[in-house]
């Protein structure tokens, strides 16, 4: 499929995307370079949420800034609606932000300590140059914060006032101040109670079904994904190691299989004996020509050491980058 | 008689009372889960046990707790300084506030057992490569001249699982020992840990928010709400036929393989905070199942058919 088909079922495709940090450097010093994301291509379907999960260090956070375009990719392309955000200029960019938004893991960090909620909802439209006489700019503020669940008296407190799961409500209100169509969520209740986190994954299930978003929802917790979408990335340092087409569909991959087994049900009459893995997450600075989990990986073989398994397609939309996949 | 019995304790820190009515009692070989959300106060609970309470400014007003026979909150600094680390230990959740950057991983097992076990260096340096290679770290030797900002958080966090285990202690209290790590290695620690009590008939305290966790490892389990112990009682009940309705609704916010889309629903509300605690039960402005009596008289903790139970109206 053309990705620069605005009539395409993936509001969201990804090419070959990779960034490149580097760090040290000095007096007989070299520079050396991690790739935080390395060669991922993904399409995110419309009106779906695709699920992108992983341990600290995968990636997962950098590959949610390059798709929002807050960080340059290193090579590769991010194409949102047809429209290829690297050729974009900031005039253009700035326009295409108002469809796309994000949600931050810390509620505590992503509002302004010193503004009002009524302020930090309306910022979204000041940034925009989007003036509101002050009866639009109030009736606004309280569509808004009655979307979140939240009681428009609210509207003068100020972030330190409210619990953390009000922030993140608030988080959430500020994201579709402009009406997007495309949220990306990274961690959104990473920092919060479970009784909390159900209220906040309920809601926006709710305001997805109402207002016809897409989502790309970034989280470390396996159980919470296969919850909450319909496709699951799972990313190993970088890479894509497998992408399953239903919360159902069972992982083939060992590190994705890995992942599962070490997810404890709250069920204790299905207590496991987790199959424990060997060895360390390599250091994102070392470089892998094969697979990136082979270190650790109970079937690898000298194939899976010296050459990169490409990501297959399976059937059905189960793609996996593996040379000895589970049966 | 149990290993440590917390009876009735209830703190105080300045003009808040975080703390009221806790009760629980730990065995030898068991595992106690303390689970509860944020504000609950497990953290404090695990405070009064190591006896570090006066050190935030807190006091216990009421209440006992029972170690071995002996009642700690009447001991005297010096006596609990013999028994922390040597009788019970502490696995914190970040193993960076316990570990010193600055001194080899080995000088600071090894220094558990020299101080409290009276071992020489040698007869150290073996205990603690011996714990090591325990805890499957690959390389117990290379891991014991190691710096701390050498190892993984998941290395890292072991080390202070060895630490804790360098003095053979009776009681362990681990809060919140794997919260900081990822999913895979946290299953490595608490399979590791859940071994060791099973091995060494050890106690352990384990202070928790993830009903995952408390599932795959515990014996019995103690709920706390605001300060207050919603419900304690086995693993299989607390599951299979939870008394308190915060439990049960604790168990429903986590959501389940192939559970139906749509189905995951919140506990509506906050948690309350200290200096707004409601009258009566204090799940009651949260709970589908409050009445009036919920609003106007505090339940006590009360046998129930299985395990103890604060609520008015959880069947027997």
């Amino acid at each position: 499929m053309d990705p620069s088909d605005p009539q395409s079922d993936d509001l969201v495709t990804l090419t070959d995307l990779t960034r490149e940090f580097s760090s040290g450097g000095g007096f007989m010093k070299p520079r050396r370079t991690m790739r935080a994301v390395n060669n991922v291509s993904l399409g995110v379907p419309r009106g779906k949420v695709t699920g992108v999960v992983g341990e600290s260090g995968c990636g997962k956070s950098t590959l949610a800034r390059l798709v929002l375009r807050l960080l340059e990719a290193t090579e590769g392309t991010v194409v949102f609606d047809g429209k290829n955000l690297a050729t974009q200029s900031q005039t253009e960019m700035r326009k295409l932000r108002r469809q796309m938004q994000m949600v931050f893991q810390d509620p505590y960090s992503a509002i302004d300590p010193r503004y009002t909620i009524r302020r930090a909802l309306l910022e979204p439209f000041q940034v925009q140059g989007d003036s509101k006489s002050a009866a639009e700019a109030k009736l606004a503020a309280e569509e808004l914060i009655s979307m979140v669940g939240l009681n428009p008296r609210m509207m003068a407190s100020f972030p330190h006032q409210l619990s953390g799961g009000q922030k993140q409500r608030v988080g959430i209100a500020r994201a579709l101040a402009l009406r997007p169509s495309f949220l990306v969520l990274d961690e959104p209740t990473a920092s919060l109670d479970v009784s909390i986190q159900a209220q906040i994954i309920d809601l926006l299930e709710n305001l997805k079904e109402e207002l016809g978003l897409t989502y790309l929802f970034i989280s470390h917790d396996l159980s919470l994904v296969r919850y909450f979408c319909d496709r699951v990335v799972v990313m190993y340092l970088g890479r894509v190691m497998e992408i399953l087409p239903g919360p159902g569909v069972l992982p083939r991959h060992h590190y994705a299989h890995a992942l599962l087994d070490s997810n404890f049900e709250p069920d204790p009459t299905r207590r496991k004996v987790v199959t424990m893995l060997s060895g360390e997450i390599p250091s994102p600075f070392a470089t892998i020509p094969g697979c990136a989990f082979a270190a650790r990986c109970p079937a690898a073989t000298d194939l899976c050491n010296r050459e990169r398994p490409p990501l297959a397609d399976l059937g059905d939309g189960h793609m996996i980058a593996c040379h000895h996949p589970m049966d | 008689m149990a290993l440590l019995s917390v009876q009735d304790i209830s703190v105080s820190i300045g003009v808040l009372s975080p703390l009221e009515s806790v009760t629980f009692e730990i065995d030898k070989g068991e595992i106690l889960g303390l689970v509860g959300e944020s504000g609950s106060g497990k953290s404090l609970t695990a405070m009064c046990v190591m006896g570090l309470l006066p050190r935030i400014g807190g006091t216990i007003t009421k209440g006992a707790i029972v170690f071995d026979g002996r009642d700690l909150t009447r001991l005297p600094e010096l006596e609990l300084r013999r028994l922390r680390g040597k009788r019970i230990a502490l696995i914190s959740q970040n193993p960076m506030t316990s570990l010193d950057p600055i001194i080899r991983i080995g000088a600071q097992i090894d220094q558990v057992s020299t101080l409290h076990l009276g071992l020489s260096a040698e007869a150290a340096k073996a205990r603690s490569l011996e714990l090591i290679a325990q805890l499957r770290i690959p390389e117990p030797a290379a891991i014991h001249r190691a710096y701390p900002h050498q190892l993984s958080g998941g290395m890292k966090q072991r080390i202070v699982i060895a630490m804790a285990l360098a003095a053979d202690p009776d009681l362990i209290v681990a809060d919140e020992p794997t919260t900081a790590l990822d999913v895979t290695i946290q299953a490595q620690i608490i399979q590791i840990m859940a071994e060791l009590v099973r091995d060494r008939g050890l106690a352990l305290m384990l202070i928790t928010h993830d009903m995952g966790v408390v599932a795959q490892a515990c014996d019995r389990v103690v709920v706390l709400y605001a300060g207050r112990v919603a419900e304690m009682n086995v693993i299989g009940e607390i599951f299979a036929a939870p008394k308190h309705p915060y439990t049960r609704e604790l168990i429903r916010c986590i959501p389940r393989l192939g559970q139906e889309p749509g189905s995951l629903k919140g506990i509506p509300g906050v948690v309350p905070s200290i200096v707004d605690y409601p009258e009566g039960c204090r799940f009651n402005p949260r709970c589908s199942d409050a009445q009036a009596l919920c609003r106007e008289r505090k339940p006590a903790l009360e046998r129930k058919s299985t395990g103890l139970a604060a609520c008015h109206f959880s069947e027997a």
